[in-house]
């Protein structure tokens, strides 16, 4: 089990690599491909914690999905991007307060915990203890999870139309 | 079970390296380099390229790739369903139905207001 620490530090360090990236690029579509490393390294990151079916969602819905989606919404926009964008705006310091908040957050999470968040981690294969918890525990936030994918899609519908009409 | 993945980390490892190694270091010792204006424009399906190719996509494109996240979600939904489906029996299948139902009412709405017609 050794051999866990250099990988957790090779993906750790391809994922906040690319994150860095992301922030700090200057060709949006560049950024938007880097988030797509970033995203990758993140599922490295769940198969290392045993649990490979977010491992394979995180793929599934981030790679495959939502940077599709950032794509297309790059691509709508007119050129937004080029050598002399600016990466910093106003809400800097705003947004620094907020990040700085979360990182302590965090920060504090790992160090102390908290008790009320902790759930016990299955050791076996998880898609079948996924696919039982979810039909029989969790069946209500999985029935609501599809009316949100619901209101998602109708919202959705309804805003591209206020666009082209 | 994380063990199980250094495989696909390998394969990975390898796969990017076969890529790397013949385009960047084989392909470029054994390529002829003669450049010329023609070569190096953008291929456009034999036509001459007009204007850049940073163009303003149409909304229509937008939609259909939610549509695709939307309906990704729901087959993510469906993998462990289907994984622990022999041991859960009937009222899971009457759980799954209504989810998709749920879904296939957006669906519906989305084919009747037209979102996945082309024009």
């Amino acid at each position: 089990m050794s051999i866990e620490l250099p990988v957790f530090y090779f993906l750790a360090a391809i994922t906040i690599g690319a994150a860095l990236i992301v922030v700090l690029g200057r060709n949006i579509v560049h950024c938007a491909f880097s988030l797509v490393l970033a995203f990758f390294g993140v599922a490295g990151l769940y198969v290392l914690l045993d649990a490979e079916f977010l491992a394979a969602v995180q793929v599934l819905i981030y790679v495959g999905g939502i940077t599709i989606l950032l794509l297309f919404a790059i691509m709508l926009t007119s050129r937004a991007s080029g050598p002399g964008v600016r990466i910093l705006n106003e809400q800097l310091g705003l947004s620094a307060l907020i990040a700085g908040g979360l990182f302590f957050l965090l920060i504090y999470a790992l160090w102390k915990g908290i008790p009320a968040l902790a759930i016990k981690v299955p050791t076996q294969a998880n898609v079948p203890t996924i696919g039982r918890v979810l039909m029989t525990s969790y069946v209500l936030p999985f029935e609501v999870a599809s009316v949100l994918l619901l209101a998602a899609l109708v919202g959705a519908l309804i805003l591209a139309r206020k666009e082209k009409d | 079970m994380a063990a199980d993945y250094a495989y696909v980390g390998l394969f990975l490892l390898v796969g990017i390296l076969f890529v790397v190694f013949t385009i960047e270091v084989l392909s470029r010792l054994l390529r002829p380099s003669r450049p010329n204006p023609e070569k190096l424009s953008t291929y456009e399906c034999g036509e001459r390229p007009i204007g850049g190719s940073w163009i303003q996509f149409h909304v229509r494109y937008y939609l259909y790739a939610l549509v695709y996240i939307v309906f990704a979600v729901e087959t993510v939904f469906l993998f462990p369903w289907a994984v622990a489906f022999h041991r859960l029996g009937f009222f899971a299948f009457i759980e799954m139905m209504i989810f998709i139902a749920i879904l296939l009412v957006g669906l519906a709405y989305a084919w009747k207001k037209g979102a996945l017609e082309w024009v």
